[in-house]
């Protein structure tokens, strides 16, 4: 009977060292330290727990009714054996004969204690299961769609990494204690009967039965709050060593190619080993505490025992009483462990919940409005006194997440990116927009597509401000290709269409337009390709290209290129544009470049510097009175010239000498 | 946008690669049987059965301490309280002082054993960890790149800890079930060999469903996990696509292919959890079915005068005692599986034979000084793909500075690979020094041949560390020293924190022209014979080109070296340019040369001029 405790612990899998949950954790770096157990962290907690149970009332119940009926049926089955003992056996024996029919009774008793406590413990396992797994799905939905809705300044303000632990870890660890609530409410249950009937009995032996049990309670937290620190060391550890293999992984050809193999497996081994002996760590807590709460309650009925022996021979109780509460004793080990259990998962819950409800309650949806655009042909764009800055930096690691509140608009210095922008661009028209790094060429690319919105001024369309125009209606006309490409793990018609309704003739032939139909001809499986991790199976002028056909399948009327074209050899950039002219898609280009040959194709160019437009006109004109474009553009060809003057002079002394 | 720099373009790292390769060296998983497998996975770590007769011993008194105790306690109160005699205060007292010394010794036990199994399977893991992630930095690039990253790192991290609970409880407990089951089913038959029996016959059931529960419980977890990373993927995608998803305005649909991942990921969990769970109300049936098996064939047995009422009861107590162990062990025998599961992928690792491999010991050790190189008919193919490389006969002299010029896909990459020994060609020998390649030890071969790939890899520390990996003992004058030869000093006076810089994860906070110039410090400190280059492609800030093109010219002089050339001021500089064509060198000779032939060099010379800045 002991031992049933330890198997039921076995078989909820929390007696283990804990497990790595599944899908690793993906964010390397955000270690966060759960509180201890305290009585906000419990009001917290008790919260959570409660948010769920109003959002799965049924399945809880069932859970509940389930552990309920396994707890009662536990207590109940010793009552029952007796029963058998003294009605069937027994007189059996004496008889020396019995009869089918008492027999039968026996059996069908037996078994159907047997056959409730199975469904009971079906049923809370299943349910507890269930609640668990759909709060999950519940909240993992709600989290991406938040992050869909959310505007892209939000995104930039918080780290890949947290957010992606926000809709993994943390759900997980939200919805933690979910696995053993029916059980603890069972358990309580099951306390609070074997409580009463033991005081019923006798109060001398209830009271070594109230010392025994606070005891154990008092013992398991101690435990835990020892235990937990060094748990969520290990933990963010582990964590570390995941790091550095993924770190060294990713930089493998470097580490191969520089021979440093046997450092980079030093560098992991510490990792290991800090590992190694955290877990040893918990390991020598875990191995003094189990042993004792398992002998625990051992003790106690010796006592109880020794004290009821002691009673019995006063003639205050008899000596059935003292067999069942002996009984009673051994089965109130797990309740009270489970209670530890759920308090140990406390913590963690409120953090992840925490952290889960700072990206819900995040506020700045963009507004839309609702005019739509009508005709066709390019667009004519108007930037009018654009200012735009953004605060510094993410939100800072250190930062106390589980406080809501505090996450969101928190006075930060900020940098001034775009100051008093202004300029108009003609339907149909190509304008390059240059500048040196950092002058706010991409900052503006994003504004024109209203990803974010300036802090002052407005960008408009055809005279519309991009703020009145309906949700989609930006997409819906203009397209712009990013810096940074992204690839969806996605079939390669699939990434070009993004899901929109357009035939492979379209496909194809945007694709040739962006020069990458002939790559995409000799994928296997041409079209229906799946790429795989953010197109790793693609070169870098590849997955430009393929993003550049995504933009142009769309028929844009505002196609903005922000240096979308630098993995891509020059030779095919210069045909990528030429073709885009020759084209009847009438588009108004805009596209930020370096390359000279890139400029030159442009109609007009808009220079940037340090977040104002500088000077504005053809190529021609701003080479022959802009000395900062000048510099800027011409910087490559006078450091070529140098290093020839250089060699020259080197031959030069060499004659000489 | 506040972060510009936040993931820059990666520029054309393996234009050659194909997109799916058959045939390569995969990591696979091993396939020998389930008990050779944990042979092999414990001769791996020597620490996992060090010291393990003492911890059996421990193992075995804590086994039968739990045995003993509850059957003590059971005496106590059969002998102690005969119901309707008086109660034996002595006996009772005497067998409880008894009982607790049993206890605490077998507390005692329980927590020597513990702590020596915690500390042999953590030693045991770690070394593992070690071998798994060494094996995987052997391996050639080929094989690694075969890989997502992230599966590579389970390897050494989810497989390795697959093992642990296994290791850290399930097998000891194994142990100790099988011997509590061992104890239980001899006190049995002492009473009653026949009910022995029936009860081994009543739990058969429980053996064979859990076989077969594991076979489908696996299958499930697979989905699973299949399904969890579906899901991670998608919304990962919210996170890092979050741009172009606004700027096509393609939310609704990235929304419903989230809730679609999210709901089968709910499917296959509760799926699993369902099978998973189902063992321990099988069992508790099954120990219902034993108990008024033995009840009905006991009274019966009884009748006929072969048991006594006191065996009966005492008998029916003991299948209480067997219960437990059983299940017990069929769930960790469900662990057992999951172990050997994770054990399969470690030394599917392990058995992968690098495809490169270091000569090691025997290997040749190269003089120093200007390398000359020569490629002898040499030939590759990618597996299960077509030559790229075609019977490429070429030499180079020590101290030239040669470009390598083509078009994607020419066969240019390859031949740097190649000569740097991250591939063996398929035909043919490449020979440093008149040495065949394949005989030179890597010591030697990385510290005389360096590479610089395009997209130059930075560690998450500082700038100096990156810089240092290359020569870990090098001091920071030697650093600053490296950077001013390269004519880089104004840019480092310009870095906020000079040489304590923190670069970022992958190096991102660096730009993708800073990131490239410390891999050209990285390189300089090396101090190679041989240096390889890839330029770079991605268009940076002209400022910056200039930085780096001065800094390649410094880093070239007086060393052999071979770049990929993008730009044609490269290829004007090199003493010789080879063009590459269909896998063949098609012309070399110096750019003056060749600029004037007609030919493959002529066109791509002709598209430069027309394009290049």
């Amino acid at each position: 009977m002991i031992d049933a405790a330890t198997s039921e612990l076995a078989a909820s899998g929390l007696s283990g060292p804990p497990t790595t949950k599944l899908g690793e954790r993906m964010s390397p770096g955000v270690n966060r330290q759960p509180p201890a157990v305290d009585s906000r962290v419990l009001r917290r907690g008790l919260y959570v727990l409660g948010v769920s149970i109003r959002t799965e009332p049924w399945v809880f119940a069932i859970a509940v009714i389930g552990s309920a009926l396994h707890a009662g049926l536990s207590v109940a089955s010793a009552s029952v054996l007796g029963h058998i003992t003294d009605s069937v056996i027994l007189p059996a024996f004496e008889e020396g004969r019995t009869t089918a029919a008492a027999l039968a009774v026996a059996a069908a008793l037996t078994l159907g204690v047997g056959v409730g406590k199975a469904l009971g413990l079906a049923a809370r396992r299943l349910y507890a299961g269930l609640m668990q797994f759909r709060m999950q799905a519940r909240y993992r939905r709600s989290v991406a769609r938040r992050y869909l809705d959310l505007p892209l300044a939000w995104h930039h303000r918080h780290p890949t990494g947290q957010l992606l632990s926000n809709a993994n870890a943390d759900v997980e660890a939200a919805w933690q204690p979910l696995a053993p609530l029916p059980m603890v409410i069972g358990s309580l249950f099951m306390l609070v009967i074997a409580a009463v009937s033991m005081l019923l009995t006798d109060p001398v032996i209830a009271v070594v039965g109230f010392v025994v049990f606070p005891v154990l309670a008092l013992l398991n937290y101690l435990f835990q709050r020892r235990v937990s620190p060094l748990a969520t060391r290990a933990q963010a550890l582990r964590a570390q060593v995941s790091e550095v293999a993924h770190e060294s992984f990713d930089g493998a050809l470097v580490v191969k190619t520089l021979g440093r193999e046997d450092t980079e497996t030093e560098r992991f081994t510490g990792a290991a080993h800090r590992l190694r002996d955290a877990q040893i760590q918990v390991g020598r807590m875990r191995g003094a505490f189990d042993p004792i709460i398992e002998s625990l309650p051992n003790i106690g009925v010796l006592a109880v025992l020794l004290v009821g022996t002691w009673r019995l021979s006063q003639g205050e109780i008899a000596a059935g009483d003292l067999v069942e509460i002996s009984y009673l004793f051994t089965l109130l080990t797990l309740p009270i462990r489970s209670l530890g259990w759920l308090l140990g998962d406390l913590p963690r819950s409120v953090v992840g919940w925490n952290r889960v409800q700072a990206v819900l309650s995040a506020r700045g949806s963009m507004e839309h409005g609702t005019t739509r655009l009508d005709g066709e042909g390019g667009l004519r764009v108007e930037v009018n006194g654009v200012g735009f800055s953004y605060e510094d930096g993410y939100a800072e690691p250190g930062r106390d997440l589980t406080d809501t509140a505090s996450t969101e608009e928190h006075a930060h210095p900020r940098t001034t990116v775009l100051r008093d922008v202004s300029f108009e661009l003609s339907p149909g028209r190509t304008i390059a927009l240059v500048g040196s790094t950092g002058a706010g060429k991409s900052t503006l690319t994003s504004l024109l597509m209203r990803l974010v919105d300036p802090d002052s001024g407005t960008v408009a369309f055809n005279g519309v401000d991009v703020r009145d125009l309906a949700r989609g209606e930006i997409a819906r006309v203009a397209a712009l290709v990013p810096q940074s490409t992204f690839v969806f793990e996605d079939s390669v018609r699939d990434n070009v269409t993004l899901g929109a309704d357009i035939d492979d003739e379209r496909v194809w032939a945007a694709l040739r337009l962006a020069h990458a139909d002939s790559f995409v001809a000799a994928l296997p499986e041409a079209l229906d390709t799946r790429l795989g991790e953010r197109g790793a199976s693609l070169s870098g002028g590849q997955r430009q290209r393929l993003a550049l056909a995504r933009a142009i399948v769309r028929s844009p009327r505002l196609l903005i290129l922000d240096d979308a074209t630098s993995a891509v050899d020059p030779q095919i950039e210069a045909r990528i544009l030429a073709g885009l002219r020759d084209t009847d898609l009438a588009a108004t280009v805009v596209v930020v470049a370096y390359r000279r040959a890139t400029i030159e194709l442009a109609d007009e160019v808009v220079y940037l510097e340090q977040g104002t437009v500088r000077d504005r006109g053809t190529h021609a004109e701003l080479l022959d009175r802009s000395p900062g474009y000048r510099r800027l553009v011409t910087a490559y060809e006078r450091a070529a010239e140098q290093r020839a003057a250089q060699a020259a002079g080197d031959d030069t002394e060499e004659v000489v000498r | 946008m506040s972060a510009p720099a936040r993931t820059r373009v990666e520029p054309d790292d393996a234009p050659e690669r194909p997109a799916v390769r058959e045939g390569t060296a995969m990591l696979g998983r091993s396939s020998d049987s389930a008990l050779a497998t944990l042979r092999r996975g414990l001769r791996l770590s020597p620490e996992f059965t060090r010291g393990i007769g003492l911890t059996l011993l421990f193992a075995v008194i804590a086994t039968v301490g739990k045995v003993v105790v509850p059957l003590a306690i059971q005496q106590i109160i059969d002998r102690g309280l005969q119901p309707g005699g008086d109660p034996d205060l002595g006996f009772v007292a005497a067998a409880v002082a008894v009982c607790s010394a049993l206890i605490v010794v077998t507390g005692f036990c329980s927590y020597l054993m513990n702590v020596r199994l915690y500390r042999a399977t953590e030693s045991g893991l770690a070394t593992l960890r070690r071998k798994a992630f060494r094996h995987v930095h052997d391996l050639s690039v080929l094989t690694q790149n075969s890989e997502r990253r992230g599966a590579l790192v389970s390897r050494v991290t989810s497989d390795v800890d697959q093992i642990s609970t296994f290791m850290q409880w399930g097998g000891i407990l194994l142990i100790v079930s099988s011997g509590q089951l061992l104890i239980a089913t001899v006190l049995m038959a002492v009473y009653s060999w026949q009910l022995t029996i029936l009860v081994w016959v009543c739990f058969l059931p429980l053996l064979f469903g859990a076989r077969w529960l594991q076979v489908k419980l696996s299958k499930a977890y697979l989905k699973v996990r299949e399904r969890t990373g579906d899901m991670l993927g998608a919304i990962s995608e919210t996170v890092v696509g979050a741009a172009v998803i606004r700027a096509h305005a393609t939310e609704e649909r990235t929304g419903r292919r989230i809730d679609q991942t999210v709901l089968a990921t709910r499917r296959a969990q509760v799926k699993a959890q369902r099978l998973s769970m189902a063992i321990s109300p099988f069992a508790e049936f099954v120990a219902a079915v034993a108990n008024a098996a033995v009840i009905v064939v006991g009274v019966l047995l009884g009748v006929a005068g072969d048991l006594t009422a006191g065996e009966l009861v005492a008998f029916l107590f003991l299948v209480t005692l067997f219960v437990s162990p059983m299940v017990m062990a069929t769930e960790i025998f469900n662990e057992a599986q999951n172990a050997i599961a994770g054990w399969r992928r470690v030394l599917g690792v392990l058995d992968t034979v690098p495809d490169v491999a270091d000569p090691g010991e025997d290997g040749v050790q190269l003089p120093r000084g200007p390398v000359g190189v020569r490629f002898e008919r040499v030939s590759y193919a990618y597996p299960g793909g077509p030559t790229v490389l075609d019977e490429v006969d070429e030499e180079i002299r020590p101290g030239t500075r040669v470009a390598v010029v083509g078009e994607t896909g020419s066969g240019k990459t390859t031949f740097v690979k190649l000569l740097t020994r991250l591939m063996d060609p398929t035909e043919g020998t490449v020979h440093l020094d008149g040495v065949d390649l394949r005989r030179v030890a890597f010591s030697s071969l990385r510290r005389r041949v360096v590479m610089v790939p395009q997209e130059g890899f930075l560690f998450d520390s500082s700038l100096g560390d990156n810089i240092r990996f290359a020569r870990p003992d090098a001091g920071d004058a030697e650093l600053e020293a490296a950077i001013t030869d390269l004519g880089l000093s104004d840019w480092l006076a310009g870095l906020a924190h000079g040489l304590d810089t923190p670069v970022g994860q992958r190096g991102e906070s660096l730009s993708a022209g800073e990131r490239q110039l410390v891999a050209l410090v990285r390189a300089y400190i090396a101090d190679p014979d041989l240096l390889v280059l890839d330029e770079a492609t991605s268009a940076v800030d002209p400022a910056t080109e200039v930085r780096i093109q001065r800094a390649l010219d410094r880093l070239t002089a007086g060393r052999t070296s071979v770049t990929i050339a993008h730009r044609l001021s490269t290829a004007e500089a090199a003493d010789e340019v080879f063009v590459f064509d269909a896998g063949r060198v098609a012309q070399r000779g110096s750019h003056a040369e060749l600029v004037g032939r007609p030919g493959v060099y002529a066109d791509l010379h002709a598209s430069w001029v027309r394009s290049s800045a």
